[in-house]
This record gives C-alpha cells, sequence and structure tokens, in this order.
C-alpha cells in the first residue's frame, strides 16, 4: 500500500481536475480545472520513469560511485513530459484567447448562458 | 437535481472507482517494468550523440519527430491566438 | 495592463539581466546541464513577462512590434527543420546527428561516464538547442504580449 501512495496523489489531482471541468459553471475555473487534470498527467509521466535512489540522466559531474544504468532515472519519460508541457501552455494559451473572446462577445463567462447558437 | 447534475456524478464516481482499482495493478513506485530501451540510451548517449544530457539526447535526438510536432503545435498555438486577435493590433 | 509604481518598476529594472542571463544560460548549456530551448526560453518569456507587468503592455507594445516576434518564430522553426533536412543530406536519416564525432563545430566527443562540462560536443543538439530557444522565445512572449494588450484596451473593433 505505501509503495502506491504516489500514484494516489496523481489519482487525487486528476479527480480534483475533473471535478472542476464537470461541476463548475465558470469558464476560468474549467480551464483550471484542464491544467490541474495536465499536471497529474504529467506527474504521472514522471513517476512511472522514477527508479529508486535515482538521479537524473545528465553525465556533467555525476556523483562519485553511481553505477548506470540501474541508478538513474528513464529519460524517455521525461522527454515526454518535456513535450508535454510545451504542448500544455500552448493549448492553455489557447483556451484563454477564446475565452476572452467569449467574454466580450456575451458578458459572461457561465457557460450555462452561453447559448445563443442553440436558441 | 437536475438530470446534468446527476449524470456528472455518475460519470464522475465510475472514473474515480476505476482510478483507484486501477493503479493497484501497476508496477509499484520506484521499479520501472520494460527498462530495455531507457537503459540502451543511457549506456550509448555519450558514443552516439556526443552528449552528457541523456533527456536533450532523447528529444533532439533520439526522438526528433516528437520534438518536430511539439514545434508545429507551439506555431499553431501562436497562428491561433494571433487569428483570434486579429483586430486588436494596430 | 497599466504601469505600476516605481518601486515595482526599479525592482523589475534590477531584475530584468539576472532572469535574461539565466535563460540564456540554460539555453546555451542545454547538452551539458538540466535544461534546454523550452526550459531556457520559458525563463526568458517571464522575464519579459516581468517587463510587461512592471511597465504595462501599451509601453512594451510600442517599443516592441509582434509582427518581428512572429518573424522571429517562424525563423526558429525554419531552422529547426534546416537543421533536420541537413541531417538527411549528411548523414541519410532525418534529424541524423551529421556533427557528433567529426572534430568540427561541436564535434568532440566526450569520454564515457561522469565528466566535466565540455561545451564543445553534442553534435547538432546545440544548434537546435539555439534554434527552439529563438523559437519559444518569440512564441510565448508574442502569445503573452498580445494577450495583455488584448486585456488593456477597450474597443476591439
Amino acid at each position: 500500500m505505501i509503495e502506491y501512495i504516489p500514484f494516489i496523489a496523481v489519482v487525487a489531482m486528476i479527480l480534483i481536475g475533473l471535478y472542476a471541468v464537470v461541476f463548475r459553471r465558470n469558464l476560468i475555473k474549467i480551464v483550471i480545472g484542464i491544467s490541474i487534470i495536465e499536471s497529474g498527467v504529467n506527474l504521472f509521466l514522471i513517476m512511472l520513469g522514477y527508479r529508486e535512489g535515482g538521479v537524473a540522466p545528465i553525465f556533467t559531474s555525476l556523483p562519485p560511485g553511481t553505477t548506470y544504468p540501474p541508478e538513474m532515472v528513464l529519460p524517455v519519460p521525461q522527454a515526454l513530459t518535456l513535450t508535454s508541457i510545451v504542448i500544455g501552455v500552448a493549448v492553455l494559451a489557447l483556451m484563454l484567447s477564446l475565452v476572452m473572446h467569449i467574454y466580450r462577445k456575451y458578458g459572461t463567462l457561465d457557460v450555462r448562458k452561453i447559448r445563443r447558437l442553440k436558441e | 437535481m437536475e438530470k446534468r447534475m446527476i449524470a456528472g456524478i455518475l460519470v464522475f464516481s465510475l472514473l474515480a472507482v476505476f482510478f483507484f482499482f486501477g493503479i493497484f495493478q501497476l508496477h509499484p513506485f520506484g521499479e520501472p517494468g520494460q527498462v530495455q530501451m531507457d537503459d540502451y540510451i543511457i549506456t550509448h548517449t555519450q558514443n552516439e550523440t556526443g552528449t552528457n544530457n541523456g533527456v536533450t539526447s532523447v528529444v533532439f535526438d533520439y526522438r526528433g519527430f516528437d520534438t518536430l510536432g511539439e514545434a508545429t503545435i507551439l506555431f499553431s498555438a501562436v497562428a491561433g491566438v494571433l487569428l483570434i486577435f486579429r483586430r486588436v493590433r494596430h | 495592463m497599466s504601469e505600476m509604481t516605481k518601486i515595482v518598476k526599479t525592482t523589475a529594472n534590477i531584475l530584468f539581466p539576472f532572469t535574461m542571463i539565466f535563460g540564456l544560460y540554460v539555453i546555451v548549456h542545454g547538452h551539458l546541464t538540466p535544461g534546454g530551448g523550452f526550459q531556457g526560453g520559458a525563463i526568458v518569456v517571464s522575464g519579459c513577462a516581468l517587463l510587461l507587468v512592471a511597465y504595462g503592455s501599451s509601453w512594451v507594445f510600442d517599443h516592441i512590434k509582434d509582427k518581428r516576434l512572429a518573424t522571429f518564430e517562424s525563423l526558429g522553426a525554419i531552422g529547426f527543420i534546416t537543421i533536420a533536412f541537413l541531417g538527411l543530406v549528411f548523414s541519410a536519416v532525418f534529424f541524423g546527428n551529421f556533427l557528433t564525432g567529426s572534430g568540427t563545430l561541436f564535434g568532440t566527443t566526450p569520454a564515457t561516464g561522469s565528466t566535466l562540462s565540455n561545451f564543445n560536443t553534442g553534435g547538432v543538439l546545440p544548434l537546435m538547442n539555439f534554434a527552439v530557444g529563438v523559437k519559444v522565445i518569440a512564441g510565448l512572449f508574442v502569445i503573452v504580449l498580445v494577450m495583455a494588450h488584448a486585456s488593456s484596451i477597450k474597443e476591439w473593433g
């Protein structure tokens, strides 16, 4: 049980973000929820690549006595997380721009009042 | 309570149960499962790419296509933001 | 965003050069230490956002043209793809690392194991770090600048 606590933290972060997405009405809060989900996914990717007592996979001034590979964390999940973070920033900027535009158009951020397309 | 709320609670609790039972099927924290590719990269990154930094060698050399797609996404995000605010700029 | 008081401006004046230098250091040492083009570019853009908060978006918008920033963003992307195609030309693989081990620019191969940082290593990776750094600086800064300017003016037309 004790070795699964980090994954429980990931699940808690994803559920908090999902709660904000499903139950909140404010568009800004929905965007914050999506951002929290993304942070949880990044944390999950990093955790999958962690090795017990490992150091970063960088050879510049490595701590003496390190036997690699068994004492280095996996580099591929870290690279994928780097990709994911930059994509997250791009998507966040696009979402916030659309939210700003919606606020100028409708004068509200409530998702239940933005239904001019429906009427 | 309206229908939308009930559907939301249903989906939310279903996903919560799914996640909480799913994580116990994973490898324990600190012991990754398949490490052959990462061991190869750690062992050969200094000979093959001449770089001390394993993460940079993965980002720009072993998985350069990922970075190309990422650069494309950043470019399209900039283009989208400039398109949305096109009337604002003078 | 309007400009803020003299205290904020003075603090921004002091902190801005250090943030810039640290970001550029992270970019150019991307193949030796933790960091790289994306992270260093984000640090530089955070310094520019500090300037934006302190001096107001209209001041920054008068001094830096967003079209020029968009041009720099495209230049970074073109440089990145050009280096990738040079790999196709010289080593027959797209994204091939044709400079490593060649003894020329960035061509030294480091010794295996824990080494001190030798800047002249890495092949095309430092060049790609520069290209991506330029791209990320220009791209993120034009996003922040245009959004701040759009939130400050009244009429959108």
